[in-house]
């Protein structure tokens, strides 16, 4: 049986025999691997990109004070992005699952229809979740949209929800009893982490503050982005920065969420105010590419 | 006939959702008779079949070339001479001494027999391939090849296109056509090379039953085999069967078992669990309670190691553990105790939050039981408790259950049976299939809940636009619908708001028109005669519709349509007819034939006999025929002139009351 991080590993070296730049997890706290920068700045314009990294994924309303055995505030995700899509990408799939120890002669695997959308991140694309035995372990996408622009290379994201398909290879009915490594579980490793952020999280967080800090974030972002159209280095423009704004924004949005602080209408207003932050990052982002390319902007 | 072929399309795409198969596969195999059809291509019987990961048309035999044919192309006429002739020959590119002349009704024309020969089968199929496959309607599509590349359902991965064992040379979606199948992911090989006879079966060896039929028949025989001996029986479950039939290409189903303490949940809870996100049969023991097993369904073979009957044990488990602590948790605070909670569950910004909805709903609940001569008490506890599931965790988890869950709640907290149950059905119906709730205080709750959602609404200016309907207002409105006339409840139409009552109305001919089958004139006919409740309604669209079909009906409603225009020209309102004024016979006998067959129609009405009613009215027919075949209305004396229009407008008001005839379009 492998541990955790074996399993890790062992994907990771899967896909970067297979070409793929296996990065480290993004710095800044991201709701899934698709938001980080790798994924959504990379998967705009003409140009190939294939990556792996894990992403650890804060999502503040899923944490259950460590108490739920497979409920996590912050989990962790690999994350593949295929750009353009392989015509065999599936088969590749299916061999990453084999990689890790899974016999798919013995294992009945399904792809059900779903079909991921992120309405912060004007993002939007076909696929499926992927049922192993009944389990979700990942969800496949064919990516249509990102911050609103029609994509030139359509790229498969294959998103692996790591303590499900570990406690599913390691047949633990809580993901706290994984073991990580030998003679250290899960609990070991990330159970405080779990329990204050959901005291913190859902009991703690200064309401008042945080929505002070979407405004701080959310107008650093505008700026930047306004900035980008009169700057005379677009080249050198720092939109990556402006992107991480966008990201502290909608994580501040998750934790405001999590208070129960944001009503259901209040929440279509604040999820658009980020998406127009991350559309007008996606649109500079798209035009600075064609400039270090060399192509004369439109 | 030239020789005759069989033809096969196997179109290889990324698994498509299940539920867009059946619907995917009538629209190709449409197509493709269509082409044939226009093309004059005899051909067998074509056979559709669709697995997750393909579409195949084919059919035993099809003509391999078009016949030959002639065509007479007509010329310009005799007498235009020789020299149109020539011109006539030339342009067809024929030899002027091969001409003929033709006899036709007009005269003598030059004409020629041109012979067309026939296309190639194989080039007809090549050229219309690519736009019949692209054309496939899908509810949503994506690209792959690029952003300018085709768009289908998912991604294309290969493309078997056969006629007589020759490939029919074509692209799509980046796939050229070819002539080797796949078979399963896991259970066959990638490359199938087969002939027309052997397909199925070779498909079969390499892990894939093609005809939906048999797929259906290996799972029902599979449960069949796995339940022999145990007393288990299956609960039916058509709708989940063919899910999983378009959900596999090899389905095998495994009997797998949970601990009998989770039976202490509700049943709804268990087969929420299984049915809505595991996709699991449930099972019933001897004695016809829920047995504590499951039928999940495989797109493998076999399960000889039990990996897959323990994995989906597993993944159960972990769901029914989330599902009883959320039951516990949630008993722990009664219903009653949670309602100030619903402060701060928002309903709509500018309308509230659930507490305020609650208490509107309680107001409308007891007006409503009053109207229909139930107790006002229950309708009001019912309403009072039936959002407080919205703050328990089972209903936050499994969204499907609210209402259900609150029902249930209410019950473990000792509710009447008129309460609880109408908290557990008032969500009831979700859609036009749905049933309508068993329950007179379901109804109730269900009504009185739709219609404060409708009204309070439409009061901020949130009314739906043609394309955005956030609230599912249309499908609210035409609950009410639904519930009014199939529970046979007599709401007023006009105890509607007002600024509500267009788009009701709207929803209820949706409902007349979509759901029941009537014509929509029958609708507007009815409608335009202001039924006071929808009961009533539907009693006279029933009877309209019956009526409809007899002799005297149509020309009668043509008749009403003049009668409407002619007073509306005369921009005639009101008066009565002065008999003394009456000069034609055929006046006087329309008179007195109106004046007789209202005072049956009025006893008709009384009885509540609609359709006595209407054939009363339809026999009114000849009498009106007379008087516009003889009568003047526009008469030169103006008393006269005015008491014929007054004679119309008795018979306009008195006859449109059940119906206005004049919306009925007639077709003479």
């Amino acid at each position: 049986m492998d541990s955790f991080q074996e399993t890790i590993f062992k994907l990771k070296r899967f896909w970067a025999q297979r070409g793929c730049v296996v990065q480290e997890p993004y710095d800044v706290e991201v709701g899934a691997g698709t938001m980080c920068p790798e994924t959504f700045l990379r998967v705009l314009g003409p140009e190939p990109y294939n990556v792996a990294y894990v992403q650890p994924s804060r999502r503040p309303a899923d944490g259950r004070y460590g108490e739920n055995p497979n409920r996590l505030y912050k989990h962790q995700q690999l994350q593949v992005i295929l750009k353009p899509a392989p015509s065999d990408v599936m088969d590749l799939y299916l061999a990453s699952l084999e990689a890790i120890g899974i016999d798919l002669d013995k294992h009945d695997l399904k792809f059900e229809e779903d079909n991921w959308e992120s309405p912060t991140l004007g993002a939007w694309g076909i696929g499926w979740q992927v049922m192993l035995d009944g389990l979700e372990i990942t969800q496949f996408t064919y990516f249509q949209q990102c911050g609103g622009v029609d994509l030139d290379l359509v790229p498969a994201e294959l998103t692996y929800g790591l303590e499900r398909l570990v406690s599913f290879l390691q047949d633990r009915t809580s993901v706290y009893d994984i073991e990580w490594v030998k003679d250290t579980t899960y609990r070991q490793v990330r159970f405080l982490d779990e329990q204050q952020f959901s005291v913190y999280n859902f009991e703690l967080a200064d309401v008042a503050m945080l929505w002070k800090l979407l405004d701080l974030h959310e107008a650093e972002a505008q700026r930047l982005i306004d900035g980008y159209a009169k700057a005379e280095r677009k080249e050198r423009y720092p939109l990556l920065a402006a992107y991480d704004q966008v990201l502290k924004c909608s994580h501040n949005f998750n934790l405001l969420d999590a208070r129960g602080a944001i009503s259901v209408t209040e929440r279509v207003g604040v999820i658009g105010r980020v998406r127009k932050l991350a559309v007008g990052v996606a649109q500079a982002w798209i035009d600075q590419q064609g400039l270090l390319r060399g192509e004369v902007a439109a | 006939m030239s020789e005759a072929k069989p033809f096969l399309l196997e179109i290889g795409v990324e698994e498509i959702p299940h539920w867009m198969l059946e619907p995917a596969l009538e629209n190709l195999s449409a197509s493709l008779s269509a082409l044939w059809g226009q093309n004059g291509l005899q051909h067998a019987p074509p056979q559709a079949d669709a697995t997750p990961r393909r579409l195949v048309v084919r059919t035993a035999s099809i003509q391999t070339r078009q016949e030959d044919r002639t065509e007479l192309v007509m010329g310009p006429p005799r007498a235009a001479g020789e020299g149109a002739a020539a011109g006539f020959a030339r342009k067809q590119g024929v030899d002027p001494a091969s001409l003929m002349v033709e006899n036709t009704p007009k005269g003598e024309y030059f004409a020629v027999r041109k012979s067309i020969e026939g296309r190639e089968t194989s080039a007809i199929l090549a050229e219309a391939l690519p736009a019949i496959i692209g054309r496939i309607p899908w509810p949503k599509t994506m690209y792959w090849t690029g952003k300018d590349g085709m768009r289908f359902i998912r991604p294309i991965r290969w493309i078997v296109a056969l006629l007589g064992g020759q490939i029919v040379e074509f692209q799509a979606g980046g796939v050229r056509a070819g002539a080797l199948s796949r078979g399963h992911r896991r259970l066959g090989a990638d490359e199938i090379a087969f002939d027309y006879e052997n397909y199925e079966a070779r498909l079969e060896k390499n892990g894939v039953i093609l005809s939906f039929e048999k797929r259906r028949k290996r799972i029902l025989d599979g449960i069949r085999k796995l339940l022999r001996g145990t007393g288990l029986s299956l609960v039916d479950d058509d709708a989940l069967l063919k899910d999983l039939c378009y959900l596999t290409e090899f389905p095998t189903p495994i009997l797998g078992e949970f601990d009998p303490k989770y039976l202490e949940l509700p049943s709804e809870v268990l087969t929420t669990v299984m049915r809505h996100h595991q996709r699991y049969f449930s099972l019933r023991d001897s004695n016809g309670g829920m047995a504590p097993n499951f039928i999940a369904v495989m797109n493998l073979k076999a399960d000889r190691k039990g990996f897959v009957k323990k994995g989906n044990e597993r993944v159960l488990v972990a769901r029914f553990n989330d599902a009883r602590f959320f039951w516990e948790v949630d008993l722990q605070r009664s219903l009653t105790e949670r309602l100030p909670d619903l402060e701060h569950v928002t309903f709509q910004a500018q309308l509230g939050s659930y507490l305020e909805k609650t208490k509107r709903v309680q107001q409308r609940a007891a007006n409503i039981a009053a109207v229909l001569g139930l107790d006002p008490l229950f309708a009001r506890r019912a309403a009072e408790l039936s959002k407080a599931d919205l703050t328990t965790s089972m209903v936050k988890e499994f969204t499907d259950l609210q209402g259900v869950m609150g029902g249930l709640y209410a019950r473990a907290q000792g509710e009447p049976g008129e309460v609880w149950r109408a908290i557990y059905e008032h969500y009831r119906p979700l859609s036009m299939d749905d049933a309508i709730p068993s329950t007179p205080y379901g109804q109730v709750l269900s009504l009185a809940d739709k219609f404060d959602t409708l009204a309070s609404c439409f009061s901020v200016g949130l009314a739906p636009t043609s394309s955005k309907d956030p609230f599912a207002l249309r499908r609210a409105a035409q609950g009410t619908v639904k519930v009014c006339v199939e529970g046979g409840l007599r709401i007023p139409i006009r105890a509607m708001e007002p600024e509500v009552l267009d788009f009701f109305l709207d929803r209820v001919r949706y409902y007349f028109r979509d759901i029941r089958g009537y014509a929509y004139d029958e609708v507007n006919a009815v409608l335009a005669a202001d039924p006071p409740d929808l009961v009533e309604a539907d009693l006279r669209l029933a009877a309209v519709k019956r009526v409809r079909k007899t002799e005297n009906f149509e020309p009668l409603a043509a008749s009403f349509k003049r009668i409407r225009n002619i007073l509306k020209q005369a921009n005639w309102t009101r008066g009565d007819v002065n008999p003394a004024l009456l000069e034609a016979d055929e006046e006087r006998a329309l008179h007195a034939a109106a004046a007789s067959i209202a005072e049956e129609v009025r006893r008709d009405r009384a009885e509540n006999d609609y359709l006595r009613a209407l054939n009363h009215i339809a026999s009114l027919r000849p009498a009106v025929d007379r008087f516009f075949d003889k009568v003047l209305v526009n008469a030169p004396d103006e008393r006269v002139r005015n008491n014929r229009l007054a004679l119309l407008g008795r018979l306009m008001n008195e006859f449109s009351s059940i119906a206005d005839f004049s919306e009925i379009v007639t077709t003479s």
